[in-house]
Formats: C-alpha cells, sequence, structure tokens
C-alpha cells in the first residue's frame, strides 16, 4: 500500500512539473524545434532583453499587478475588519458574498465587467474608456476576495483582547490597528497580497474583456502569439516568469510556518506556565 | 473617610434579548481594593468592560471623580485593565510592551526608561527586558501584564480574573502580591473573579453577583457571616440552609423547636431562610443535642472531615475534626450566633440542601446518564 501511494505522489509529480522542466530546459536550446536539444545558449535570454516590446508587455503586466494588489491589499484588509466586526450571521452572509466571484467562471465576471464598462462610457460619452483604468479596476475586483479571504482567519484567530489592550493603553482605535492588530494579522495580508499578485500577473480571461489597445498586458498578447509558431525567447521569458512566481511562493511559505511555529511555541509556554 | 472614586447609577445592559446586567447600582471608593465576585454569566466582567470604556451600557451613567464619562472612550479614561490571558503584545519583548502606554502618550525616552526600569523591578522581572513575551511562563506573563498597566499610573486598575490561568500554588502567591502591590502603589484596584476564596482573601469590599444583579456589598467578613440571601450563603462557604419562622425578635424556630438567635428586625411570624455554617455546629451526645441525627456519609479532607448528617430526612454538611464513622447517631448543640437568619429570596429553597451530596447518590445519577445515552 505505502509502495503503492508513493508511486502515485512521483507520477502526480511528474504530471505536475515534467512540462516546466522541458519549458526551461527548451529556453536554453539553439533550435528552434522543441523536440531537438541542440546545444545549451543564452541566446534566448539575449533575445528577451533585447524585444522592447515585449519588456513593455511585462512591465505592464508588473504595473497593474503591483497597483491592483496594493490598492486589494488595503482595500481588503480594511473589509476584512469591517466583517470581522459584525455579527456572525452577518458575517457569514457578506463572506459568502464575497466568495461567490472567486468561483465565478473568468468569462462571466470578464463579460460583465465589460459590459459595466461599457455603459459608463456610453453615460460619459466617451467613445471608449477601456484601457489602463478599467484593467485597474478589473484586477482589483477580482483580487479584493482573496485578500479578504486570506485576512478573515488572522483575525478570528487573534485574542480580541490584543485591541482592547491597545485602546486601554491609550491608542486611537486606528492607532491601535497600526500598532497592534497589523502585526497579528500581517502573515494573513502577505498570504493575501501575494496571491492576488500571482492572480493579476497571470489573468487572461477578464483582462482580454477590459482592455483596450491602448494597455495590453503580457497574457493578452501573447495569446495573439499562439496563432503563429511561438518565439523561443518566450520560452526564456516564461522559464523567468515561474521563477518569480516560485521565488514568492516559497517567501509566502516560509513566512507562514514561521508564523506558525511561532504560535506553537507561545503556546506550549502557556502550557508550561500552567502545569 | 474614604472618597467615592467611581459611581455607577441604574447601569442596564442588554445583548439583544439578553438582559446581562439589571440597574446596578455601585460606588467604588478610592484607593480601596473592591471585587466583582460571582459566577459566569453574572455581569461581573461586563461592568468592568463598562467601567473600563469598552462597552457602552445600554442605559445607566458612569461617573468619575464626579465626571460622567459614558462618552470617554477607553483611551482617554485614567483606568488601566489587566486583561483575561494577560493580551500582552507579542510582537513586542517585556520592556517594549510595558513601555507601549508611555511611548503612545510620547514621553521622552529617558522617563520612559527610568519608569519601565522601576516597574520591572516592583514586579521581580529585573534581567528579562529583552525577552520575548511568548517564551515567558504564565506567572511571569502575568507580571508584565500587571507591569504593563500601572507603569501609565492609572488612578484605577481593573483585573478581569487575572489568576485564572495559573496553577493554585503560583496562584496564592500572586494573591498576595496583588494585595501588597495594591497596597504599596495605593491605587484603587478593581477586581473580577469567580474564586471565592480570592476575593475573601484580598478585598476591601466584595460585592456578590449573580444574574445581572448586585446581591450583596459588603466587607468579606460581613458577606461570610451576614450573608442576604440564600445565593450569597451558598456562594460564598458552604451554607446549610433551612425554612424557619421567625416568632419574635432574636427567637427562630425550625425543625419544630424554638432556638435563641442574634437576629431582629423582622416581623413577627415571618417565614425566613436559616443559615448554619458547617463549621459551627458542635457535635455532643445524643441525648445532650438540640437536634439529633445518624450520620450518612465521611469525607476526609485533610483539616476536616465532611460529614453528611440526616436530619428527620433534610441532610446537613457539618465540618468537624472529629471522626464520627458512618451510621453513628450524634447531637448537635447550636449556639445563638450559630444562627444567621435571612429574609425569603427569589433563591431560597435552591441552596443549602446538602442531599445530594453523598456519592452513592453521585453514582446514581452517572448510571442514570449512561442509561440515557443508550
Amino acid at each position: 500500500m505505502r509502495n503503492v501511494s508513493k508511486v502515485i505522489t512521483v507520477i502526480v509529480f511528474i504530471f505536475l512539473y515534467v512540462p516546466i522542466i522541458i519549458l526551461a530546459i527548451a529556453s536554453f536550446s539553439s533550435g528552434t524545434d522543441l523536440a531537438v536539444f541542440k546545444e545549451f545558449t543564452l541566446n534566448q535570454y539575449h533575445e528577451l532583453f533585447r524585444d522592447t516590446d515585449l519588456l513593455a508587455l511585462v512591465r505592464n503586466s508588473a504595473v497593474i499587478a503591483v497597483l491592483s494588489t496594493a490598492i486589494a491589499t488595503i482595500l481588503g484588509t480594511a473589509a476584512a475588519l469591517g466583517m470581522h466586526k459584525m455579527s456572525k450571521k452577518m458575517r457569514n452572509l457578506v463572506m459568502s458574498m464575497t466568495n461567490i466571484p472567486m468561483t465565478n467562471p473568468d468569462i462571466v465576471t470578464g463579460v460583465s465587467l465589460a459590459l459595466m464598462f461599457a455603459f459608463t462610457g456610453t453615460m460619459l460619452k466617451l467613445n471608449s474608456i477601456l484601457g489602463f483604468w478599467t484593467l485597474l479596476i478589473a484586477h482589483v475586483t477580482f483580487n479584493l476576495p482573496y485578500v479578504i479571504l486570506n485576512v478573515m482567519p488572522r483575525l478570528a484567530q487573534m485574542d480580541q483582547n490584543l485591541t482592547d489592550a491597545a485602546m486601554d493603553l491609550g491608542c486611537t482605535p486606528i492607532k491601535a490597528f497600526f500598532k497592534v492588530t497589523i502585526h497579528e494579522i500581517m502573515p494573513g495580508i502577505i498570504a493575501g497580497a501575494l496571491m492576488s499578485f500571482t492572480m493579476s500577473l497571470d489573468d487572461f480571461v477578464i483582462s482580454y474583456f477590459v482592455t483596450g489597445s491602448g494597455f495590453v498586458t503580457l497574457p493578452v498578447e501573447i495569446y495573439n502569439y499562439t496563432k503563429k509558431p511561438i518565439h523561443p525567447k518566450l520560452y526564456a521569458l516564461f522559464t523567468l516568469m515561474f521563477i518569480v512566481i516560485l521565488a514568492l511562493m516559497i517567501i509566502m511559505n516560509v513566512l507562514q510556518a514561521k508564523a506558525d511555529k511561532k504560535k506553537s511555541e507561545s503556546h506550549v509556554n502557556q502550557m508550561g506556565g500552567v502545569s | 473617610m474614604a472618597q467615592e472614586l467611581i459611581c455607577l447609577k441604574d447601569l442596564v445592559m442588554e445583548f439583544g434579548k439578553d438582559r446581562v446586567l439589571d440597574s446596578i447600582n455601585l460606588s467604588i471608593e478610592d484607593k480601596k481594593f473592591m471585587t466583582l465576585l460571582g459566577p459566569s454569566g453574572c455581569g461581573k466582567t461586563t461592568t468592568l468592560r463598562i467601567i473600563a470604556g469598552f462597552q457602552n451600557p445600554t442605559s445607566g451613567e458612569v461617573f468619575f471623580d464626579g465626571q460622567k464619562i459614558n462618552d470617554v472612550p477607553p483611551y482617554k479614561r485614567q483606568i488601566n485593565t489587566v486583561f483575561q490571558n494577560y493580551a500582552l503584545f507579542p510582537h513586542l519583548d517585556v520592556y517594549d510592551n510595558i513601555a507601549f502606554g508611555l511611548r503612545i502618550s510620547k514621553l521622552p525616552e529617558a522617563e520612559i526608561d527610568k519608569r519601565v526600569g522601576e516597574m520591572l523591578e516592583a514586579v521581580s522581572l529585573k534581567g528579562f527586558e529583552n525577552r520575548k513575551v511568548t517564551s515567558l511562563s504564565g506567572g511571569q506573563q502575568q507580571r508584565v501584564a500587571i507591569a504593563r498597566a500601572l507603569v501609565n499610573r492609572p488612578k484605577v486598575l481593573l483585573l478581569d480574573e487575572p489568576l485564572g490561568a495559573l496553577d493554585l500554588r503560583l496562584r496564592k502567591d500572586m494573591q498576595n502580591e496583588l494585595k501588597a502591590i495594591q497596597q504599596e502603589v495605593g491605587i484603587t484596584f478593581v477586581y473580577v473573579t469567580h474564586d471565592q476564596e480570592e476575593a475573601l482573601s484580598m478585598s476591601d469590599t466584595v460585592v456578590v453577583m449573580d444574574g445581572g444583579k448586585i446581591q450583596q456589598i459588603g466587607t468579606p467578613e460581613d458577606i461570610y457571616n451576614e450573608p442576604a440571601n440564600a445565593f450569597v450563603a451558598d456562594f460564598i462557604g458552604e451554607s446549610n440552609i433551612l425554612d424557619g419562622i421567625m416568632i419574635d425578635d432574636f427567637r427562630v424556630k425550625f425543625f419544630d423547636r424554638e432556638f435563641a438567635c442574634v437576629d431582629q428586625g423582622f416581623e413577627k411570624n415571618e417565614p425566613v431562610d436559616v443559615v448554619i455554617r458547617p463549621e459551627d455546629v458542635d457535635i455532643v451526645a445524643p441525648d445532650d443535642g438540640h437536634l439529633c441525627g445518624t450520620v450518612t456519609n465521611v469525607t476526609f479532607k485533610g483539616v476536616h472531615y465532611d460529614t453528611i448528617v440526616d436530619f428527620k430526612g433534610f441532610k446537613w454538611l457539618i465540618q468537624t475534626t472529629d471522626f464520627h464513622r458512618e451510621g453513628s447517631v450524634i447531637g448537635i448543640r447550636l449556639n445563638p450566633d450559630d444562627i444567621h437568619v435571612m429574609h425569603k429570596s427569589e433563591y431560597s429553597g435552591m441552596f443549602g440542601d446538602y442531599s445530594s451530596y453523598s456519592e452513592e447518590y453521585d453514582d446514581i445519577s452517572v448510571v442514570e446518564d449512561d442509561e440515557e445515552n443508550e
């Protein structure tokens, strides 16, 4: 039994990682044919960094990801704080309402946002408002639930007396948040922000519907590329993107592990004090 | 005469349909140690949170030094709190936890350093400045919590079951220490607990609460010796509570027998509750006793034996250092000051009968429970 589950685990990992490994290998190959690895080269990377059009797209994606993450993190944390203070019934209701957009098919979210922007554009008598701002609003919208989802449990786990204690010692409610509460929920905020960042970075479906020709992100443009053969310099780009996301995930997990360790430590000590 | 510092007038607190506090009137004197004592859910913590400013009463007024403070937020009150489970800030070390309040009020660092140093010494935590609070034992965390509150030199320190998480030995030590600290700093302590022994040993004044109402206010001696009703008599220490009739001043009748007592001021022939403390009963030979009963259960408690005696079907708890074996017949004598008479209350008949005390009865109830589960 044990061996079987081991074998299955290995197979699962092969399925998950072999495509990425192939991509990474291909990015170092001098040939254009994926099937043959001719010789090791960094040419694809050189070409990538010479392609200013492509780099502009990367920059666009990064700008949208960073801005939408920052805005969603601030708004989401504030929303979570407000929801935390609601009655349990109300909180569960609002939680479900914020979760639904997350499970909603992207295409539905994308089309409905596009319709809303089109409607707004007509109201404002503008030809087309699709572009940077609509894209940013859309990304903030679909990122918000992820921040709320990550921050809420942290708030619930926090000793509710901590905020009272801060106010008892002279903090206004806002000061109490920045001096105490934020430290307690930081792992949740960071996890939510990282998740938002990656979601935003690789979103194609929603972005496709809400952006105009003026401001295009990497995934949207790459979709156009797929109609013709992909240039190998893109393998290099994808490999780099994978490494960036991987690094973010590792940071996230390390932070999580650290926070959990801290938690169990304090728990052990309290137990020790009682015995 | 001590001055009134905090005054609660007609406090009512409702959570939805739950009335947690029901017209609480309380005057707290300056520089005194006052304890709010009661079972969980009696409203003692809510009262404390209203004084601290974390909760607003549904109606009623809170006065501090003569000023109404209902609308003053907690961070503007000259009151600090030691929380249940301490609520120390996990991301700060011991020093920064204690300095927290002083930094918020923007004192110069030199002054902060001096006062934190003094406080660390006062709670015997010198050398622990840079320790993480999560690495401290329960007792040490407790001291940090007290230091963090007292360093701000509040006029009132509120303590919400601060010793609840400590083991028995440490709790006793901390009781003495808390009392000593209170006398040394000379400020008002308002202490919340469900532990009657803690309340009796530390307080100047004890406020007994139940069901959102104050049942009795008095010194520990008053509360113990002159309980106001059956609830107080039962909650503070052990009590045998009997139905009686007040024949006249100083004369009470129970078990069809008249006894001399020290109570007066009741209506003639008023039905009353009679309290007899288990340790006040003198055991004598059956023929010499006012009453005669059969021992049904004996439990050794170290200092004394808990002896259950059946008097005409009503079982008493008597605490005695002499052993009387099960089944033996004994007599008891009651002196006038062993008998305490109380007015009837809503609690009459709910407490003070030790019929269900014996282990035999416990076993039966356990068996019944098992059957129900099946």
